[in-house]
């Protein structure tokens, strides 16, 4: 049975609607991610699960038990909050027992659990100082111990890395991961960035406008998005709108700008004239000095992003269409600014969105 | 810092400090003085403190004036009775102004500004005037008791003013927005997201207010509580207007013995005495409000 199952939650503020009929399923275990723009409803909808917000209509059952109704003292989940919302009055071992004192656990208990928690996030040194002691990194890491102190079913996070620098970021997403496998919590985490998204989270969910578009594993929101929204949102893309052709053997793509069909994937199942987008991720893109056999976009480079590793090249094709392409740095000598270039890219690594 | 050098400096820090000097405590040092004078009639009422009768300088002190207090049970009882009274109205103050600056404080926008207007709006019209509209309100004939009659539910009009009842509810009336806005002050500042952490880890609401909204507002509380307790220890338009012959207030006292007894020294070692027990509560609540700040 799954530990958390959403059915058709609603919930209109005003006359717009933040969740707009949202049924998820989580896995016993799963750390999941709610993705999308500010805005989308992710925030909401995770408020509806803490017991912050009542859906207008909908269902949510946690462990099997519907807590639509249930205040959030009743329910078991615990929150981390994206301002931390520490006590400022309580030290640290105080905030991490505020939980456990309403459950009214005994004394011993209470102190060996708060020790444990420390432990497991590495504070122990610092049970007696205030919140506004410590640094922001310390802070997440109390909230974090804080809401995981009365053993949740589910954990919610939201934007839990948000309001920290990107270095200490990259480490506290480690930090997270690790944690997590420790206790074996399910975590449920909002965030806006994809990036975060994708490398800690077992499954995916994008958000959009207050509705589901997409659930799905990192590698398929990543490689096959469903909609132009995902593929846009998730990662950078190069989308080629167009209606679809007969191409040379195989199906295409008749983009405007562009002097030939753009060739697509072998598995694209999609009847004549219809419009389509395809979408090409940057470091499927190929480039060279001369034109390739088959397919390949003529197009001038008009700037380098150097990213370390790798190269951002940005190209100007036909018709002043944008694209982009990743090369790894050490090979991005050879395309400086206004070079003429043919781009290109197999078939089979183009994905057609139609939504 | 730019632009002005040490002595600039020195005059910014200076010059309250002259300020309180002159205006209070020099003022506060001529009636101790006058406390330990002996009365007499005359202009000024009362013994110089250093004469030169008998050819050198003579120091005439005493503190007859103060024996006096400590002698006469009157002085005690005013003492005790304007501490009681403005305890009781300090507490009643809390009780009906916290629900009200809590309000208030999770009222939003607009609807939140016009409730602040609301409690500020007393302060349109002169003290003296509102105290008085409670005399019409609370009199034999006045406009409670003649509704209450109207309505039925008495036939002999209930004995409102000049007791204890009217001075206490005239306390409270006159002081409730000095404990409204301070309260108002500590609790719109908490993050909303704290009454949420509290709920989110099984606080009911009741444990959710005594565990994270009280503590957090205890300087508010005691910001308050000064600013109520203190005046109305000392208060005396409200015990005179309101209270009856039974009505034992320090502040009354002291104009009685300045006004009509024309006893400047005793009045003087009155005043000096209310100071006295006034700077307890003050000094108490400051070394609190100092701790909370460090911690």
């Amino acid at each position: 049975m799954a530990l958390l199952e959403i059915t058709g939650a609603s919930k209109r503020f005003g006359t717009t609607a933040a969740v707009d009929d949202v049924s998820l399923t989580v896995e016993r275990g799963a750390l999941f991610a709610l993705l999308g723009p500010s805005g989308c409803g992710k925030t909401t909808l995770l408020r509806m699960i803490a017991g912050f917000e009542t859906p207008n209509s909908g269902h949510i059952v946690i462990d099997g038990v519907d807590v639509t109704a249930l205040p959030p003292y009743a329910r078991p989940v615990n929150m981390m909050f994206q301002s931390y919302a520490l006590f400022p009055h309580l030290d640290v071992a105080g905030n991490i027992a505020f939980g456990l004192r309403q459950e009214r656990m005994d004394r011993w208990r209470r102190a060996s659990r708060v020790d444990e928690m420390l432990a497991l996030v590495q504070m122990s040194n610092y049970a007696g100082r205030r919140p506004r002691e410590l640094s922001g990194g310390q802070r997440q890491r109390v909230a974090l111990a804080r809401a995981l102190a009365k053993m949740p079913k589910l954990l919610l996070l939201d934007e839990p890395l948000a309001a920290l620098d990107r270095k200490l970021r990259a480490e506290t997403r480690l930090e997270l991961i690790g944690i997590k496998e420790r206790v074996g919590t399910t975590f449920l985490v909002v965030t806006h960035d994809q990036e975060e998204a994708l490398s800690i989270a077992s499954h995916i969910a994008v958000m959009n406008r207050g509705r589901l578009v997409q659930i799905g594993t990192p590698a398929e929101i990543y490689e096959r998005p469903s909609s132009r929204f995902v593929a846009d949102f998730v990662g950078e893309v190069n989308l080629f709108e167009g209606k679809l052709t007969a191409g040379f053997n195989c199906l295409a793509l008749a983009v405007a700008g562009l002097e030939q069909p753009v060739p697509l994937p072998a598995a694209a199942n999609l009847p004549d004239g219809a419009s389509a987008a395809l979408a090409v991720r940057p470091e499927k893109l190929l480039l060279s000095h001369t034109r390739p056999p088959g397919f390949a976009i003529a197009a001038t480079v008009s700037s380098v992003g150097y990213l370390g590793g790798v190269s951002i090249v940005y190209l100007a094709a036909g018709g002043g269409r944008p694209l982009k392409a990743y090369l790894p740095s050490a090979s991005a000598g050879g395309f400086g600014r206004g070079t003429g270039v043919w781009a290109s890219w197999s078939p089979d690594d183009g994905v057609v969105v139609t939504q | 810092m730019i632009g002005i050098g040490p002595l600039g400096r020195l005059v910014l820090i200076g010059l309250p400090f002259v300020w309180l000097a002159l205006f209070f405590l020099f003022p506060l040092l001529i009636v101790l003085k006058i406390s330990l004078a002996e009365s007499v009639v005359g202009i000024p009422p009362y013994t110089p403190l250093i004469t030169t009768d008998g050819g050198g300088l003579e120091l005439r002190a005493t503190l007859a004036n103060f024996a006096l207090l400590a002698n006469d049970e009157l002085y005690l009882r005013a003492y005790l009775g304007s501490l009681c009274n403005a305890a009781l109205a300090t507490a009643l103050c809390l009780l009906i102004g916290y629900p009200i600056a809590y309000a208030i404080a999770r009222a939003k926008g607009t609807r939140r500004q016009f409730l602040l207007f609301l409690v500020m709006m007393p302060f349109w019209t002169s003290f003296l005037i509102r105290v008085y509209a409670w005399i019409a309100i609370l009199k034999p004939n006045g406009l409670l008791n003649d509704f209450l009659t109207a309505l039925g539910l008495i036939t002999v009009p209930l004995p409102l003013l000049n007791n204890g009842f009217s001075v206490e509810l005239g306390l409270v009336y006159s002081y409730l927005p000095f404990m409204i806005l301070p309260l108002y002050g500590s609790l719109s500042v908490l993050d909303e997201s704290l009454f949420e952490a509290a709920a989110d880890l099984g606080a009911r609401p009741s444990r959710a207010f005594l565990g994270v909204t009280l503590p957090l507002t205890l300087p508010g509380i005691a910001a308050g509580s000064l600013l109520v307790l203190i005046p109305a220890i000392g208060e005396f338009v409200i015990p005179d207007l309101l209270g009856g012959p039974d009505t034992l207030m320090i502040g009354k006292v002291l104009w009685d013995e300045f006004f009509n007894n024309r006893d400047w020294p005793v009045a003087a070692a009155v005043t000096v005495m209310l100071v006295a027990v006034l700077a307890v509560p003050i000094i108490v609540a400051q070394k609190f409000l100092e701790r909370e700040r460090a911690a």
